[in-house]
């Protein structure tokens, strides 16, 4: 074989070779030629970039009252490549630290290991968070320290104490945030936690730039090209929240020594208006150099401090949960208004029994409401997941039960402007079909007509529904944040979300609130000149009962729905309701009564952590 | 018979082009090493401890070898080349045993201060063998039993590599198919390999697309019409039937073209299944016709249809099943699933980064500031091709491709004027060798192949690759040069 008949093949591989080889070519002359002439300059050497940071965002309440600011403070920085004939005994005098010291933080900085992405040509820091008054000292010096240069840095000061959850906090930046966003470099801030985070592309601002140019010694020799490619840095932007300062504060006082939330939202806005998580801390402890150390103690706290129990805490909502039942068996003509169930002393179905207070009997959705009849909710929930001519399975017709549920803001994430939103839980079909291996109806799962059972929300999705009910059935996706500087807030906020009930059928169910308000389990709400609906819930946990209220005020024309709830707080009407009808007072008339004041202090002094440790 | 022994006749014969563009090479490698070695502000000192002065000893060790292997009788490859290729295979067998272990690889062995990489020789020994066997009386590509034995040849270093967790080395023995394409296997094998890369990279690169209109996603699409497309052409090739790719083309025109307009205008959907019909109706169209013309060899182009769908819809499952996550990782970052700057994809981004700012001119030897400040990593072994890049910019980076290219070429000429199959098979070893190295290592820095940590030849640092390169040129050049010995001159 001399291979012949194959000879004209070497002209294919010449080709392929000739055709790698100009498709490379091509790709060097769109990289090196055709690509941006400033950018690859900038990166030479003989530039030096100065990072000019911009000033975060303000944060301030409703009614604009400062909530969060920024104070200067500095770094010294070291570039080792620089620092040459330092007098170190003067240097350390100046700044106060003894020779092992330095010498301990320049071995650290040098070590790649630690200090990743080390170079000995850029400034590194060597000390962070010099306040204002002791820098003044050592800024005289240092121009006798070669390699040592100054960076203003501002740390972020809070004028209270409260709001810790919603507004969060900043920190630097952890090499996978550096990686995931080319905007930080090493030893910048990020918002961890809140508003901080949610909004950290407002508050950051654009950082400038400012290109120096500089001889082969390093000696800074001017702008470059008279500073037409610098850049001044733009400041972040303002946030104003929805929340009410005072509110707020008194949400947390009420709170104090308590587990649990409140939650106050703007039915015709969607503005939270208060975000208490309880037990909470104080935000001073999360700047300054003490930060690592006070967030660590923090997450050892067996009672959670810095889980936002509005958002992520998820309970079964117990009674509120019956307004959502109301009005699913209305819209789906389960129930009219004029239906009666039977209750004596409860439901009772075959061996199925839930039981409930002494109250007359049969009792119709004004009265059932009123006085949280457990048996009257059952049977409307047994009809309507049994009801196969209507539905053709049980599994269609809880499906159609949980579309509803799902309508008005329940088992998924709402997407409040926070992070860590959790979902809470509806039960589906599947989740049943699996659990009981389809072996289930409406008996079996009736403790979900009443709040029990699978049934989970969180604080904010119970307020969402007080606001919900207010409106006569939408919503807008509650938010803390009701403005940010220069820009519209997210459409996602302004967007009405309808429920799948008509409005004629919440009002039914506003009579009901108001008639438990009035003379039902919610007495204790009832504030003179004020029409307040309210629901009572008593959620049955492993622990003492959580207490539990959702309601809104006034009735027409509402200005707020409130959720509260007492972790093992026993009966609603005992822990949830005064401190609701408190909060109510304080929003709706700008004060509390002296009356109040005494009694919204004895409430403060109550101690509630039945030992049940989440 | 005289010129094989004359060692001034061998010198007379031997391929000057050849040596002096290997020279050139050299030299601008060598340069290379220093610029992506220096450090601002030292220096510039040339001795043994740093790795440009190491460098240069390899380089001058390397030059050594190539004067000697001028002296050795050429047929001694011929006469001895299996025995050679058994004795590289047991190395590479026991490397891994003795290996220290270099960053999770295992193919280097310790003789002293000096670290090799048996790989690079075996590639020497592989081509020798399989240049032995082809060239064997009555060995026929189109023999199974003849084409079986060579693959084996081939896939036994491949293996052997493997396991030394080199699978970037083993990779290289993938070249040899070009050698087989040119002694007489059939060029669908190639076009094959290059269809299941193509479907590969766009069906996954696309895939989260959605084309305007349809509720397909333009990854999917396109790969099921150019799975229609190739299909078409093969028949339009092969089959003597135009008619029949004819049908097919117009058939599938039409249909892919009412099934869009009824998705733009009528109601979207996945027109994804209507193009995967054209493709499985364009196979029954061949099995039908073939089995009508009793033409079985048309059933080979609906194999290929039925194939290039399995490897499609199989692609997912080989990323995420067969290869290492580090691979998986480096595949993603290549066609573009991922923007993973952390690991490969920085390599990949600084080294762009750093050629991109070379410009028309570069930035002058030793100015490099992208690569001495150490963004690139592997600066002067894999990523070489930077410091070229950024140094010297276009004029220098393209110089180098095109010196490459040159030598390429002349191989070609070379291997092709070689009176018997050895030292052609040989020939096409190297230069297909060669090719493969430049075409994944470059492709690599220029972020168009994936990052296979393969060296550059005769730039990256390192004596192993560089005596390799230099072993498996200078035996050709070797043998070129006795290409007269019964006593035809040119």
């Amino acid at each position: 074989m001399n291979g012949l008949e194959f000879e004209k093949r070497r002209f294919i591989i010449g080709l392929i070779a000739t055709v790698i080889i100009a498709v490379y070519l091509v790709r060097l002359l769109t990289m090196q030629i055709m690509s941006d002439d400033y950018k690859k300059n900038a990166d030479s050497n003989a530039f030096q970039k100065e990072v000019l940071y911009p000033a975060r965002g303000l944060i301030m309440d409703r009614k604009g009252r400062l909530l969060v600011y920024n104070e200067p403070t500095y770094n010294i920085m070291v570039t080792m490549n620089d620092q040459i004939g330092v007098d170190t005994a003067d240097f350390c005098r100046t700044v106060g630290m003894t020779q092992e010291e330095y010498e301990e933080r320049m071995a650290e900085i040098k070590d790649s290991r630690r200090n990743v992405g080390y170079s000995r040509f850029t400034p590194q820091q060597f000390l962070t968070q010099i306040p204002a008054k002791e820098f003044s000292v050592i800024q005289e010096k240092l121009y006798k320290f070669r390699g040592f240069s100054i960076e203003k840095r501002a740390v972020r000061r809070y004028a209270t104490t409260c709001c810790a959850h919603v507004l969060g906090d900043v920190a630097e930046v952890n090499p996978a945030e550096i990686d995931s966003d080319a905007y930080y470099r090493k030893g910048d801030y990020i918002g961890k936690l809140g508003v901080e985070r949610s909004y950290e592309k407002d508050l950051r601002g654009v950082k400038g730039l400012h290109i120096h140019l500089r001889d082969a010694r390093g000696r800074i020799k001017g702008r470059y090209q008279e500073g037409r490619f610098d850049r001044y840095p733009e400041p972040g932007r303002n946030l104003t929240l929805g929340i009410d300062r005072e509110l707020q504060a008194l949400g947390e006082r009420l709170m104090r020594n308590k587990i649990g939330s409140i939650v106050a939202i703007e039915p015709s806005t969607g503005e939270v208006l208060c975000m208490v998580s309880s037990p909470t801390f104080d935000p001073h402890l999360l700047i300054g150099p003490e930060r690592g150390r006070n967030y660590r103690q923090l997450q050892a706290d067996p009672y959670k401090p810095l889980l936002n129990r509005a958002i992520m805490g998820q309970y079964p909502p117990g009674s509120t949960f019956k307004t959502t039942q109301g009005l699913t068996f209305l819209q789906e003509h389960i129930i009219t208004p004029g239906t009666y169930y039977p209750c004596s002393h409860g439901f009772w179905n075959g061996r199925t029994h839930v039981g409930c207070h002494g109250h007359y009997s049969p009792v119709e959705l004004n009265f059932a409401i009123q006085t949280s009849c457990n048996s009257y909710f059952c049977w409307g929930f047994y009809h309507m997941v049994m009801n196969k001519k209507k539905y053709g399975s049980y599994s269609a017709a809880l499906t159609r039960w949980k579309d509803y549920m799902v309508s008005m803001g329940f088992g998924y994430r709402l997407g409040v402007d926070l992070p860590g939103e959790k979902r809470g839980m509806i039960p589906n079909a599947q989740y049943y079909d699996k659990w009981y291996k389809s072996r289930w109806n409406a008996l079996t799962i009736i403790s979900d007509a009443i709040g029990q059972g699978e049934v989970m929300l969180t604080p904010l999705q119970v307020a969402n529904l007080g606001a919900t009910i207010a409106n006569r059935g939408y919503y807008y996706v509650p938010h803390v944040v009701s403005k940010v500087e220069g820009r519209a807030i997210d459409t996602l906020y302004t967007r009405r979300r309808h429920t799948m009930v008509e409005p004629r059928y919440y009002e039914m169910v506003v009579r009901g609130m108001r008639s438990a308000v009035l003379g039902g389990t919610c007495k204790g709400a009832n504030l003179p000149g004020i029409e307040v609906c309210g629901k009572t819930g008593t959620a049955e946990n492993r622990g003492k009962d959580h207490s539990v209220f959702m309601g809104f005020a006034p009735m027409n024309n509402p200005r707020i729905a409130i959720s509260v709830y007492v972790e093992n707080g026993g009966f609603g009407a005992h822990m949830a309701v005064p401190m609701a009808a408190l909060m109510l007072e304080q929003y709706l008339t700008g004060e509390l009564s002296p009356a109040s004041q005494a009694k919204a202090d004895s409430y403060a002094q109550k101690v509630i952590y039945y030992g049940t440790k989440h | 018979m005289e010129q094989s022994t004359n060692p001034q006749g061998i010198f007379r014969s031997l391929d000057w082009i050849t040596v002096v563009l290997y020279l050139l090479l050299l030299t601008i490698g060598w340069f290379s090493v220093v610029g992506a070695t220096y450090n601002f502000g030292d220096p510039l000192v040339i001795d043994y401890t740093t790795r440009a002065g190491k460098q240069l000893l390899w380089i001058g060790l390397a030059l050594v070898w190539a004067f000697v292997l001028m002296f050795v009788d050429d047929r001694i490859y011929d006469t001895f080349s299996y025995i050679f290729y058994i004795f590289m295979m047991g190395i590479l067998l026991i490397t891994p045993f003795i290996s220290q272990g270099h960053k999770g690889s295992y193919s280097w062995i310790d003789i002293g201060s000096v670290s090799l990489q048996p790989a690079e020789f075996a590639k020497t020994a592989t081509a020798l063998a399989l240049a032995k066997l082809m060239g064997s009386y009555g060995f026929s590509l189109f023999r199974p039993r003849n084409f079986l034995l060579a693959l084996a040849l081939v896939l036994i270093p491949m293996a052997l590599i493997i396991r030394q967790r080199e699978t970037g080395s083993a990779l290289v023995y993938l070249a040899f198919f070009l050698v087989f394409y040119r002694e007489g296997m059939s060029g669908s094998v190639l076009f094959v390999a290059f269809s299941a890369v193509v479907y590969f990279i766009v069906g996954l690169r696309y895939d989260a697309d959605p084309l305007p209109h349809t509720l397909s996603s333009v990854g999917q699409f396109s790969v099921l019409v150019l799975v229609w497309v190739f299909t078409v052409l093969l028949s339009w090739i092969y089959d003597r039937n135009k008619l029949h790719a004819l049908h097919m083309a117009l058939g599938g025109l039409v249909l892919l073209g009412s099934a869009y307009a009824v998705s733009r205008f009528i109601v979207p959907f996945d027109i994804a299944w209507v193009a995967l019909g054209v493709c499985l109706g364009c196979v029954a169209y061949i099995v039908v016709q073939a089995i009508r013309t009793r033409v079985p060899r048309l059933l080979l182009m609906a194999l290929f249809g039925l194939g290039s769908l399995t490897v499609y819809y199989s692609a997912d499952y080989a990323l995420n099943n067969l290869l290492e996550p580090h691979q998986q990782d480096r595949v993603r970052v290549l066609i573009g699933l991922e923007e993973d700057l952390i690991k490969a994809g920085y390599n990949v981004n600084q080294s762009k980064i750093a050629i991109g700012s070379g410009g028309f001119w570069g930035k002058g030897f030793l100015n490099g500031t992208q690569t001495k400040l150490k963004y690139v990593p592997e600066q002067d072994t894999d990523f070489i091709f930077c410091t070229i890049g950024e140094e010297m910019g276009f004029i220098g980076s393209a110089a180098v491709l095109f010196l490459f290219l040159a030598i390429i070429l002349r191989l070609i000429h070379l291997a092709e004027r070689q009176r018997y199959s050895f030292g052609r098979v040989y020939g096409y070893c190297v230069l297909s060798i060669l090719l493969f190295h430049v075409f994944i290592n470059v492709g690599m820095v220029l972020g168009l192949t994936p990052v296979i940590g393969i060296p550059l030849p005769f730039f990256s640092y390192g004596g192993s690759s560089l005596w390799g390169f230099t072993l498996l040129l200078f035996i050709f050049l070797r043998i070129d040069a006795g290409r007269n010995r019964f006593g035809y001159t040119n």
